[in-house]
Parts: structure tokens; C-alpha cells; sequence
């Protein structure tokens, strides 16, 4: 468990914006009649939204009587859930995972670099641009080591590109997300390995107006291999020295 | 190795259009219909017949899960769809909901009928922002075609409500989930009651991974048949792998299960960086599996399904390899995991809560040679101690690395401890309080 606690310096109030405050009522009416509370975590989330990335006290407060919950249920929700920020950070927050999959490609050097051009993790720049978080797994470990900045993933990375991405987020532009380097997403470097067959796609081609076949008499499927009642087959023994085929 | 026609998520480097006209031309949304019409017993046998095992990890069979559902539907049943990918070292939902969401849409469609669920909630992490909103603008183009909602062309009435965690890996686990659905902490219920009898709202609540319910359409499709005919009995259809780690171009890549590991590796991820011979060991299925080691008994004869796992003393998980090469500081990369797991646990009960953390000091420690010999045993106890004395599998899944560490790699934390006592420190080596 991780221990987290509110900030010390809070904020005196909060409000929900009217268009936050419609889109909340909109969120609850998603769940079954008087299971508000289900919508808790997006309200939260959208509240350290409002608030410049964090979540102020007032605004928990705010998310309880919004829901009709007691305030320490919303209190162990915010404070459980490590994606709720309890103090400021930078309009770039900049979370550095660091477990085993990104380690062993290199996180470590990317944490020297916000280390020398951020500061001390969770500390926010005196700009108020940045801060640096380390977090773990983010799930994008075929494209390790990685960060995310705000809502994007910069995949890939270097401490050379890593510079260069901060570089440009403090210069005022946004880098391309995803990898860093010449890849396609969680493909091989060099182009996929599969899912070449242009046959898969030749149906992009014909089907590019509206399909010729309305849904309600879309075609069914072939019949012969589930009305079949004999045993599931057996792949012929093409190679007896296969292992998969004893 | 599988023909590109087997392949069932034909966009996964996301190459062509995720949308609802790029993925009808792929295929899907095809005869949904005439699927939805055959009824929720056959559905049910078609996926039981195909021999489909849940793809999130514990591999229970999909239909026989389905089948616990009561058949009376005099309350709410509800589908919930397992998006809560954070085990290290995979990566593979995120693909499908970003670049195929509608596999996902349509068999959430299918498994919502199998299961008389009317709504289905998509649990997706918190962190998967750019994911989520694919996801959901691909559940609205769904609702604008009419193919789910109120008065759908197929004439079952289905809701999906797209829902979102923040950072608690512990929400993964299925009952964990149900409390965070429900707007609470993620911390695990007892079992029983099972979900299937109460679960979300204390309704019977069917919760499956993301990749299983996305294979569904195409085994409804191509028949069970089909994917029965791939990989082996008991292991069957198709999979997706995420190779991270110290292997030359790490990727996801659909396969057949019980492809071997090395032929995986190879022919996939470019093989081990430094060549096969450079391999240390590797972690078949996500961090909460034992390590294997290198060596013609152990990952050169690897098989990549559950049996196959299972016969190495470890398991296919989500098959998740990660691959750690000679220049691996092992002890290092398992302390690493063993923080993971300190940082989360959902703290409700003591062993994991407590154990974590005491795991991680010790095995950091050892990592520098700064312990006792004796402490190699004491933590296998301990380990032992975790394993299964959890209300949910977080304690087994944390034990258990640390144990495959210890079972191959005892001998590199003995060298470790003699390096460091052979040298003079000024501070004493501290032991853990037993």
C-alpha cells in the first residue's frame, strides 16, 4: 500500500462548473436508479480535472454531497485510488514507470533526466510546468521504457529522445505521441511480421460506400462446421518431431 | 506458425480504420444476427465446444463460466468486461480496444445473450485515456447504427456503459472490480457467493477479460471447430503474446497457443538480444508468474499454453513474456516486482499487506548481498506463508516469483552474500526480524 494524504495547503472552495455539473448528472444516469455511487471515480476524475490536475479537499467534499455519499467514503476513494493527485502538480505531470518490463530497457536512465531537468519526483517546477511522478506498470511494456505525459503515451524512448520531448512540451509544442522511434505502435521495429496477407483487406476497397447487404439481412454463417457432431478434429500429423502435435 | 486468415485481430498495429466502416470490412458485425437467433444455449455450447480458456490470466473455460449463470432472469444479469490491464508486462487489451473495439463491442453483444445480461459494463484502467475514448466513441457508433440499444436491428436489448478505474492494480481482480464498479475501494470480496450469483448490485455478474469476449464473434463466425483445430487439446485458438524485455524487437503478435517459446521469440521478436544462448531466464505469463530459466529442460523446450506453463512450474497467465538476458541483474528485476506488488496491495489483509513490503526489504537487500543465508529460507517460509492465506490470488500471484527466484536462483544470491561478507563494511548486515 502506498500512504497518501491530502495536501496541506488547500484551496477554501469549489464549485462544479455548470457544464462539469451536467455532464456528472449525465455520467449518474448511466447506472441503475440509486446506484449513484457507482459514478464516483469519473466524477473524482473529472473534478482533479477542473482543478488544474489535482484533487483540493473541497472539491472530494463537493463530489460527496454531489452523490448523496458520506464524505469518508469519497475520502477512502480518493485516497486509494493512486490516479487522484492530493497535491498540485505541473501543467506536464509526467509519470515514469518504472517497473521490471521498462527497467529492463532503461527507465532508470530516463529517471536521471527528469531528475536533471524536472527536479525531485513529485516536487513541481517553480514555473508550475512540470512534476515527475514514478509509477508503476502502465501497460504498454512492448513499447519500454515509457512515459505519460497527461493523457498521452511517449513510448520508446531514449534519455536522448526523453530530453528532446520535455524540450518540447517547455517550448511550447506538443510532441507526436506514441513511439519515439520509426515503429508502427506494438509492431516490430521493421515493419509486422504478420497480417501481411492483402487479401485480409480486400474487402476495404469494395466496401468503402454503404454495404449492399442491410444488417437485418446480413448473411448467416456457414452452417457445416458447428452442426457437425463429430469430436473437435485433430490437425494431421504433418511432423512427428513437433513437439505441439504429441 | 498461423496463417494471416486465422488471425482474429486483423488490426492490432493499427494499420486501417478502427471504426465501425473499417471494422465491418475486416468482418466484424457480420451475421450477428442470425448468431443473436440461434439462441442462448447454443451460444454457450459453440464456445464450450471450441474449448476457448479465459484469456485474463486464470484460464477457467469461457462457456462453462457462461453456463453458471442462472437460467431464470428475474433480475438483473450483467456482463462485466475486465479492461483493468495492468499486469507487468502486458499490453494486449489495450490494442484490441484501441485499434478493434468493435470485436469488443460485438462480442460483449453475443456473451451479453449467452448470459441473459442486458447491460454490460466495460471496466477499462484509468490510465488508458486515449484507449477509453476510441472505446467509447466505437460503443457510440454502435448506438447511432442501431446494432445495440433499445430496439436494435438485432432484437435483443443490450447497454454498454463504458467505465473507467485510477490506478489500483488490485482492480483487475474480479471482485475487486465489482467493489469499484459499485464506487467503492478495490479491496476483494470472500468467495462464495460467487459472482455468478452475486455479483455487481448483488446481481448475477458474469466478469471476463477483454480478449476472450473479443475472440467470441469470431468463433460464433468460423465455427468452434475452427478454433478448436488450433494449438492443442485443452489449450486451444489462437493468442495474443506481448515479448518485452531484452529481446531484439519486442512486439505483440497473435499466435497459436503452444507455440514454443523459443520459436516465438524468434521468429516474432527478432529473437534474444545477444542470441539465444544469451538468455538468463524469462516470465512466461505477466510478473505474477515463476520465472523459467534458460536451459534445454526448462525455456528451450517452453510450450506456450497452460499446460505447457504448467509442466515448467509456472503459468501461461496472459502470456506476457518477458525475457531477461545475461546481462539481467536478476535479483534486481525481482525486487523490482516485489516493490509492484508492495506498492499495490489493496491492504485489507495482513499477510500481503505486511508481507510485501518485508519481501521487498529482504530482496532488496539480497540484491546488494547485505543479508544471511539463512534468510533465503526464512523467505521461502514466508512466501509460503502468503501463498493462500489471501482473501483473492494477490498474495499467490506476489509469492510466487519470489519462489521461482529462489528455487533456480539461489546460487546468485549465496555468491552475493559471500561477495559482500568477504569484504570489510563499517555497518553491520542486519537480519529481518522473524
Amino acid at each position: 500500500m502506498s500512504v497518501r494524504r491530502l495536501a496541506e495547503k488547500q484551496p477554501p472552495s469549489f464549485a462544479f462548473t455548470p457544464d462539469n455539473l451536467s455532464w456528472a448528472k449525465a455520467r449518474i444516469a448511466k447506472y441503475p436508479p440509486g446506484r449513484q455511487q457507482s459514478a464516483v471515480i469519473p466524477i473524482l476524475w473529472r473534478a482533479q480535472q477542473q482543478a488544474g490536475g489535482w484533487l483540493p479537499q473541497k472539491a472530494i467534499e463537493a463530489t460527496a454531497e454531489l452523490l448523496g455519499m458520506a464524505k469518508i467514503r469519497v475520502f477512502e476513494v480518493a485516497t486509494f485510488y493512486t490516479m487522484f493527485n492530493l497535491a498540485p502538480v505541473g501543467r506536464f505531470h509526467v509519470q515514469l514507470c518504472g517497473t521490471t518490463p521498462c527497467m529492463l530497457r532503461g527507465s532508470e536512465e530516463l529517471k536521471k533526466v527528469c531528475h536533471r531537468m524536472i527536479g525531485e519526483e513529485t516536487e513541481v517546477t517553480a514555473d508550475g510546468t512540470f512534476s515527475w511522478i514514478e509509477v508503476e506498470c502502465l501497460g504498454a511494456c512492448v513499447n519500454a521504457p515509457m512515459v505519460q505525459i497527461n493523457a498521452d503515451y511517449y513510448e520508446d524512448l531514449t534519455p536522448e529522445t526523453f530530453t528532446r520531448v520535455i524540450n518540447d512540451f517547455s517550448n511550447g509544442r506538443t510532441p507526436k505521441p506514441g513511439p519515439q522511434i520509426d515503429r508502427i505502435n506494438s509492431a516490430p521495429v521493421g515493419g509486422p511480421t504478420t497480417l501481411t496477407d492483402p487479401s485480409l483487406f480486400a474487402a476495404k476497397e469494395k466496401s468503402s460506400g454503404p454495404t449492399d447487404r442491410p444488417d437485418d439481412k446480413a448473411k448467416k454463417p456457414g452452417e457445416a462446421a458447428n452442426m457437425r457432431e463429430a469430436p473437435m478434429p485433430k490437425p494431421p500429423i504433418a511432423d512427428a518431431t513437433d513437439p505441439r502435435r504429441n | 506458425m498461423l496463417a494471416d486468415k486465422d488471425r482474429i485481430f486483423t488490426n492490432l498495429y493499427g494499420q486501417h480504420d478502427w471504426g465501425l466502416d473499417g471494422a465491418r470490412a475486416r468482418g466484424a458485425w457480420d451475421g450477428s444476427k442470425a448468431i443473436l437467433e440461434k439462441g442462448r444455449d447454443a451460444i454457450i455450447n459453440e464456445v464450450k465446444a471450441s474449448g476457448q480458456r479465459g484469456r485474463g490470466g486464470a484460464g477457467f473455460a469461457t462457456g462453462l463460466k457462461w453456463s453458471f449463470m442462472p437460467k431464470q432472469v428475474d433480475r438483473p444479469h450483467y456482463l462485466v468486461i475486465n479492461a483493468d490491464e495492468s499486469e507487468p508486462g502486458t499490453c494486449k487489451d489495450r490494442e484490441i480496444m484501441r485499434y478493434d473495439p468493435h470485436l469488443l463491442v460485438e462480442g460483449s453483444l453475443i456473451a451479453g445473450c449467452a448470459m441473459g445480461a442486458s447491460t454490460c459494463y466495460i471496466y477499462i484502467r484509468g490510465e488508458f485515456i486515449r484507449e477509453r475514448e476510441n472505446l467509447e466513441a466505437a460503443v457510440q457508433q454502435a448506438y447511432d447504427a442501431k446494432l445495440i440499444g433499445k430496439n436494435n436491428i438485432h432484437g435483443f436489448d443490450f447497454d454498454i456503459v463504458v467505465h473507467h478505474g485510477a490506478g489500483a492494480y488490485i482492480c483487475g481482480e474480479e471482485t475487486a472490480l465489482l467493489e469499484s464498479l459499485e464506487g467503492k475501494k478495490g479491496q476483494p470480496r470472500l468467495k462464495p457467493p460467487f459472482p455468478a450469483n452475486m455479483g455487481l448490485y448483488g446481481c448475477p455478474t458474469t466478469v471476463n477479460n477483454v480478449e476472450t469476449i473479443a475472440q467470441v464473434p469470431d468463433i460464433m463466425r468460423r465455427g468452434a471447430a475452427w478454433f478448436a483445430g488450433i494449438g492443442r487439446p485443452n489449450n486451444t485458438g489462437t493468442k495474443l503474446y506481448c515479448i518485452s524485455g531484452h529481446v531484439e524487437r519486442p512486439c505483440t503478435v497473435e499466435e497459436e497457443m503452444g507455440i514454443p517459446l523459443r520459436e516465438l521469440i524468434e521468429k516474432q521478436a527478432g529473437g534474444v538480444r545477444g542470441g539465444w544462448d544469451n538468455l538468463l531466464a524469462v516470465i512466461p505469463g505477466g510478473s505474477s508468474m515463476p520465472l523459467v530459466p534458460a536451459g534445454a529442460d526448462q525455456a528451450d523446450t517452453l510450450l506456450m499454453d497452460f499446460d505447457g506453463c504448467r509442466d515448467k512450474k509456472t503459468s501461461l497467465g496472459t502470456a506476457a513474456v518477458i525475457v531477461m538476458d545475461k546481462s539481467t541483474d536478476i535479483v534486481k528485476a525481482m525486487a523490482r516486482i516485489s516493490y509492484f506488488y508492495k506498492h499495490e496491495s489493496c491492504g485489507q489483509c495482513t499477510p500481503c499487506r505486511e508481507g510485501m513490503g518485508w519481501m521487498w526489504r529482504v530482496l532488496t537487500r539480497m540484491a546488494e548481498g547485505r543479508a544471511q543465508k539463512r534468510e533465503i529460507d526464512m523467505l521461502w517460509e514466508v512466501t509460503t506463508q502468503i501463498e493462500g492465506h489471501t482473501i483473492c490470488a494477490f498474495g499467490d500471484g506476489a509469492a510466487w516469483p519470489v519462489q521461482g527466484l529462489l528455487r533456480h536462483f539461489r546460487p546468485e544470491i549465496e555468491k552475493r552474500i559471500d561477495e559482500y561478507t568477504a569484504n570489510p563494511h563499517p555497518e553491520p548486515v542486519s537480519v529481518a526480524a522473524e
